[in-house]
């Protein structure tokens, strides 16, 4: 199975390489990606220097345009895609049919992959895509379980990618408007989620408020650690109580999941966090190089031992493992 | 401009679904309905026996009928159900998952507001391959509105105008999760909230509804200040998604000022008392968060 890693810039791109991944995935800093944070990601210099770099060292490229093109302004996705042809992208990580058709007809030699963005999450979505725009990969939404994805490659030629490292969506993805309900921006259109400018910490009878858009998220007590406010991970009040009634703050950790993965035929492994720092990328890298070479070795899947590394500190391997849901 | 009434999204009795529908049939000023089940799999065969009479029903009223596909299909059940809804010739299906238009072909058909219709390219893809309606995502700002609509003057764009505004969709039940149930065990709790289980912050400000795997907005979207700007962009119908309330009240108000009976905001304040303590919105078609009221009038 190929490691597919993030980059949100020129320096965590070579770590990344240097640390043993497959390929890498970034984007151009604009909203054409659905990691659009302020200081992340690359020009189209930085992306035809990097591409460059990676090739060097053996290393795949895939661009993500993975946003919804906003109506009357479809030429900044259209450019992004020639840029990223021209750059010599390996792929391109795409989810909107419009960008998915442009790349199909402009250059029909690409190779396209389905981004997450798309939820593309049986066979018969997947055909749509393959017969549509050629697409040969598909990035699978984190909705499905093991079983369920090994019953969609044996309906399937198209290759598949799979998340098992970092922030994990609850919702389906591409489907999700909560973040604009609070903020205005959302992932789909201006490719942020719970963005850093509309959060906000204020202390409150001796507890920590997180808001976002002026929405209490969480309430944390003096001595508990006050996680940040994505929207999907807060902790709410409904009739039958409160807590965390859509998810618990962990992120996404299926290292312990390799054998079933590979076993159901999955194509590539996708680790989160084109927003994380170099050092975060090639520790998690590093990990999971070492889990598929004892993999490779016939050796039971250590978990990636990177507690640390996650978001509240605490993980699960999501909808993997069918009781998630 | 007409008005649609879009699938009831919660999880509603049989008796009381079917009830609602021969009453839409025999007195609501809509043109065309929505039926089915879109959010939840496990929900659908509540509703078989009942179906064709509403259907029926809906059709001597002089109704168009709109058969809802579901959200999100990643279940073999769920492939089933989409794949018998779609075996028909006779049904006009409202597309709400990509899935569907594999084996749709260039049959027509309509696209719901849980395909991600962003752009004008994205639009004139699917009417190429048989979309006649299309009804737009609610997150779109007027902006979006303006130039999709313009792009395809023969294809009936919608815009959702009335109701909660489903967010989201997820392979996991939050109705269940809060009843401390699994999804597969779930006791249909969501049953037991009509219009939605209401979600508060931890400061108690209303914030959101739970629909078993959907989640919605707690405020209610209300385009009827918007009606002139939805006309002059080339909207050719209304979405009303049904709530806990009286619809045909809802849908009357909305016939009302479309035709110029009622000015907007007399139609607001009568709307607020069809479906009393629940916020209007339509930030969304302002470009401004989702919660917010805006635009004329505020």
């Amino acid at each position: 199975m190929e490691l597919i890693c993030p980059a949100g810039t020129r320096a965590s791109l070579e770590a990344a390489v240097e640390a043993g991944a497959d390929a890498i995935y970034c984007g151009f800093c604009d909203e054409t990606n659905a990691r659009n944070f302020p200081g992340l990601n690359f020009t189209r210099e930085d992306m035809r220097a990097g591409i460059a770099f990676a090739h060097r060292h053996g290393v795949k490229v895939m661009v993500a345009i993975n946003t919804f093109a906003r109506a009357g302004a479809l030429a900044l996705w259209e450019s992004a895609i020639d840029d990223a042809v021209e750059a010599g992208a390996d792929a391109l990580i795409l989810a909107d049919v419009a960008t998915l058709d442009y790349a199909a007809r402009r250059h029909p030699q690409q190779r396209l992959h389905v981004s997450v963005q798309a939820g593309a999450a049986n066979p018969d979505a997947i055909r749509f895509y393959v017969e549509s725009f050629g697409a040969q990969r598909v990035v699978l939404p984190r909705v499905l379980s093991v079983p369920e994805i090994a019953a969609i490659m044996r309906e399937t030629t198209c290759e598949t990618e799979v998340f098992v490292f970092g922030g994990l969506c609850v919702m389906e993805e591409g489907r999700c408007s909560l973040s604009s309900y609070a903020t205005g921006k959302s992932p789909n259109m201006q490719g942020v989620c719970s963005p850093a400018s509309h959060v906000a910490y204020k202390e409150q009878r001796g507890e920590v408020v997180s808001t976002l858009g002026g929405f209490t998220i969480n309430r944390f007590a003096k001595d508990e650690p006050a996680g940040y406010p994505t929207l999907c991970k807060g902790r709410f009040s409904t009739p039958q109580g409160s807590g965390y009634i859509f998810e618990d703050p962990v992120s996404l950790d299926a290292a312990t999941m390799l054998p079933a993965l590979r076993a159901a035929g999955v194509t590539a492994l996708k680790i989160e966090g084109r927003q994380r720092g170099r050092a975060y990328i090639a520790q998690v890298v590093r990990a999971f190089r070492r889990s598929l070479a004892a993999l490779d070795a016939g050796m039971p899947a250590p978990a990636a031992g990177l507690a640390a590394m996650s978001e509240g500190q605490a993980s699960t391997v999501g909808a993997y493992r069918k009781t998630w849901r | 401009m007409q008005l649609t009434l879009g699938p009831v999204l919660y999880h509603w009795s049989p008796e009381r679904w079917r009830d609602f529908h021969y009453r839409i049939a025999d007195e609501a000023q809509v043109e065309t309905v929505v039926v089915g089940e879109a959010v939840c799999s496990k929900r659908a065969p509540f509703k078989q026996d009942y179906l064709p009479g509403v259907v029926e029903r809906l059709e001597a009223a002089g109704k168009r009928v709109v058969h809802a596909s579901l959200i999100l299909v990643s279940l073999a059940r769920e492939r089933r159900q989409t794949r018998e809804l779609m075996a028909s010739d006779e049904v006009m299906v409202e597309v709400n998952d990509l899935t569907c238009l594999a084996s749709l072909a260039n049959r027509p058909h309509a696209i719901g507001p849980f395909v991600n219709v962003y752009n004008e390219a994205t639009a004139r893809f699917l009417a190429a391959r048989g979309a006649t309606r299309i009804c737009l995502p609610p997150e779109l700002p007027l902006s979006a509105v303006d130039a999709i609509a313009a792009a395809l003057t023969d294809t009936a764009i919608e815009v959702f105008a009335f109701g909660k505004v489903p967010l989201a969709i997820s392979a996991r039940c939050y109705h269940a999760r809060a009843h401390k149930l699994s999804k597969d065990n779930c006791r249909f709790v969501c049953e037991l909230d009509a219009d939605g289980m209401p979600v508060r912050t931890l400061d108690d400000a209303d914030f959101l509804s739970v629909n078993g795997v959907q989640t919605l907005s707690h405020s209610c979207a209300s385009l009827l200040r918007d009606i002139p700007a939805l006309r002059q962009a080339g909207v050719a119908s209304l979405r009303l998604s049904p709530q806990d309330c009286d619809m045909v009240a809802v849908a009357q108000l909305f016939r009302d000022a479309i035709d110029g009976r009622l000015d907007a905001a007399e139609a607001e304040r009568r709307l607020g008392a069809v479906y009393p303590g629940i916020p209007f919105a339509n930030g969304f078609l302002h470009a401004v968060p989702g919660h917010v009221r805006a635009g004329p009038g505020i």
